[in-house]
């Protein structure tokens, strides 16, 4: 005889899931015992919406899904924005949800919440469990769904009776056999052909490489890709990575908080090619400009996301490294014409602009990019949302790490979390999160987690006392009426927060200060926090 | 512009809200849904008509199929499909005006379902056209109550379609 709960641990097991984070609640006991007697660690988070984040951390770090768990009810909704921003950002999350007993359902009993029906609109699949017996298809379901194809969120919401009922023998699924979900995964020939066609008449070609890219692991051959052919590459934020920051032939960042050369070559080219990214409106605002002058090959493993936000001459629905595979081996000799490579070159110093700085203050455009001159090549760079995920997207010197950060979504206080499963996923490697006093604040209890822990995360916080990116928005957009977007009057000292948890930490008010400590910190193999005050009139490009 | 529809979904609980919640969150406007399930009882059908240009449509097929518990989704070209609405329509009656309303029942081919004292009840599957058709004949006689179940749709044998 086997319980639910346990099947639900082995389950875990099969599927080589070593660590999982969550917060426990009456609805999710049973599953919580049984996973006592498992080899499954299980990272107690300090909200469950970190959990989430956390496992995307995890998720992104490894290349497999991240697994999160909470109770039924206000533990479920609390896993709400995290899946949201797992779904929108295309990360591999199972959920795991308690839920109260089966036959109770539509009650509204005590911490009764319909999460499965909450959870719609965010989740790649869900299901809500009826029977024990199931359990073993559902988990094998869910991994699945999660983690091939476009990836996204599963939720599993399981009633407590079913957790505790059990059936006579527990047995894992060899195959999942769904008949509406059969992701094609080899792009079509014949639109590869003509893709390749049109690559060889261009003039002006470019590159835009999104999330998809890191995603399906095609980073070296498009790399190798642009090298054959000379096509400059600029990347959205979810695709920053795809590239070293310094190769020639990365443009950077585009979109409206990006570098001007990047957009500059999205303007001029007259052919975009469109791997594994979705341009939403802040990558291209206005995609019948960019139509009318050039054409579009789109590459996306999720049809839906072909013609969607823009008018594709040539889709191709497939995995991206299958598609990219095959363009390195059919597209020949070709190069760019040099006018192209030389113009796109020029651009890149006309461009370029070196930040002015505040005196008594940090730079903390400057700050960023030396700091990704001391992080050792592979180090990973998590950064939240505002002005300071902007800093960093467009002044980090990405090597051969990852920069992790929340593209699609932009949920303030994702960073610390996500570093929280970072480093679980990777021990080895320096995960240092750079954040705002604002986003600081939403996330700043997994400095509890970290501490438990034991882990090594080095904590940069941009301190200027305002919601920068709101602040600026308000300066352009609203006639300088700031409202709501200031923290100073009761921003705490984080230097006293960071020591309740036995943090060490230091506070930087230059450039000069804030490199010494980073330098300092980077020695310590436990964890820092590092406060930069940065003056509040710092733009965020 | 009209576009009709089918999906073949598993029949499970929970689908037919996964479908009409992306109707509205992807903000397509439905005409009408009617669902039922097939051959194999497994599986369900669902018949949509929508209102959208080709940008819209599109868009709609390709959501759609990306909801899992959804197996296929066939868009139906004008003039390649049958499709029927089944309308119950009570009309207020009296002695001196029923046997009009037999007349205008016989005329459309509507059966007549329920006769009262004061009202007549008629039963017709029809096209939506011609469901208006009726529905506008009655509405001199004045209508009580009107019931219709949505457009079914089914595409036409090969023999009699050229593609």
């Amino acid at each position: 005889m086997i319980s639910g709960a346990q099947i639900m641990v082995k389950c875990l097991e099969k599927e080589n899931v070593s660590i999982i984070f969550g917060y426990p609640g009456a609805a999710i006991c049973p599953f919580y015992d049984a996973l006592i007697d498992s080899s499954v660690k299980h990272i107690l988070v300090r909200q469950e919406q970190n959990s989430v984040h956390a496992a995307s951390g995890y998720a992104r770090s490894i290349g497999k899904p991240g697994v999160c768990v909470a109770t039924s009810g206000p533990g479920a909704t609390n896993l709400i924005t995290g899946i949201a921003t797992a779904y929108t950002d295309s990360i591999p999350i199972v959920a795991i949800t308690g839920q109260v007993r089966s036959d109770l359902l539509g009650r509204d009993v005590f911490q009764e919440a319909d999460i499965t029906g909450a959870c719609e609109p965010f989740v790649k699949h869900s299901y809500l469990v009826n029977d024990t017996a199931d359990l073993p298809r559902i988990f094998k379901e869910a991994f699945h769904i999660a983690s091939t194809g476009r990836p996204g969120p599963v939720l599993i919401d399981v009633p407590i009776d079913i957790q505790d009922n059990t059936i006579d023998e527990f047995e894992y699924p060899q195959n999942v056999n769904i008949p509406g979900y059969k992701p094609n995964t080899k792009g079509h020939t014949v639109q590869i052909k003509r893709a390749i066609d049109l690559i060889q008449t261009s003039s002006r070609p470019v590159i835009c490489a999104g999330g998809g890219v890191l995603t399906s692991g095609t980073k070296l051959k498009l790399v190798e890709f642009a090298n054959k052919t000379g096509i400059p590459v600029v990347s959205t934020m979810m695709g920053i990575g795809v590239m070293p920051s310094d190769h020639d032939l990365y443009l950077g960042m585009l979109g409206t908080h990006g570098k001007g050369v990047a957009n500059r070559a999205m303007h001029e080219a007259d052919l975009i090619i469109v791997c594994g990214a979705r341009l939403g409106d802040r990558a291209v605002a206005a995609p019948d400009q960019i139509t009318k002058t050039s054409k579009i090959i789109h590459i996306d493993i999720d049809p839906a996301e072909i013609g969607k936000n823009i008018k594709t001459t040539i889709p191709i629905v497939g995995d991206m490294k299958n598609v990219m595979n095959h363009l390195l081996d059919s597209i020949g000799d070709y190069h760019v014409p040099a006018l192209w490579a030389d113009t796109v070159e020029r651009w890149k110093t006309d461009l370029f602009r070196t930040p002015p700085k505040f005196e008594g203050f940090v730079e903390p455009r400057a700050f960023v990019a030396k700091l990704s001159e001391m992080l050792p090549s592979k180090a990973i760079l998590v950064a939240d949302v505002g002005q300071n995920q902007i800093w960093c997207a467009n002044n980090f010197r990405i090597k051969e790490g990852r920069f992790l950060t929340t593209g699609g979504m932009g949920t303030m206080g994702y960073s610390v979390p996500a570093a929280v499963g970072a480093k679980f996923a990777r021990p080895d490697r320096e995960v240092v999160v750079v954040c705002g006093d604002g986003s600081f604040q939403m996330g700043m209890n997994e400095l509890g987690t970290m501490a438990q822990n034991h882990l090594n995360i080095k904590i940069i916080i941009m301190r200027n006392d305002r919601l920068g990116m709101v602040r600026e928005l308000q300066k352009k957009n609203y006639h300088e009426h700031y409202t709501a977007t200031f923290l100073d009057e009761n921003t705490p000292d984080f230097m006293k927060i960071a020591d309740a948890y036995n943090i060490p930490s230091a506070k930087a008010y230059s450039n000069e200060e804030a490199e010494r400590i980073a330098a300092e910190m980077l020695q310590k193999d436990s964890s820092f926090l590092l406060v930069c005050y940065v003056n509040p009139d710092t733009p965020s490009i | 512009m009209k576009h009709t529809l089918y999906i073949l979904v598993e029949n499970h609980a929970g689908v037919l809200s996964k479908i009409s919640g992306l109707f509205s969150r992807r903000g397509f406007n439905i005409d009408s849904l009617a669902v039922g399930i097939t051959s194999d009882p497994k599986i369900s059908r669902i018949t949509i008509v929508a209102q959208g240009d080709e940008y819209v449509t599109e868009q709609l097929e390709k959501q759609l199929n990306k909801v899992i518990p959804v197996i296929k989704v066939k868009s139906l070209d004008e003039g390649t499909f049958i499709s029927r609405e089944l309308l119950l329509v009570k009309v207020h009656c009296n002695a001196s005006n029923r046997t009009e309303l037999m007349k205008v029942a016989e005329l459309m081919n509507a059966r007549i379902v329920d006769v009262a004292v004061n009202s007549i009840t008629l039963e017709y599957a029809e096209t939506v056209e011609k469901l208006e058709t009726l529905i506008n004949l009655l509405k001199p006689y004045g209508i009580r109550e009107i019931v219709r179940t949505g457009t079914v749709a089914i595409e036409k044998g090969t023999a009699l379609n050229s593609k």
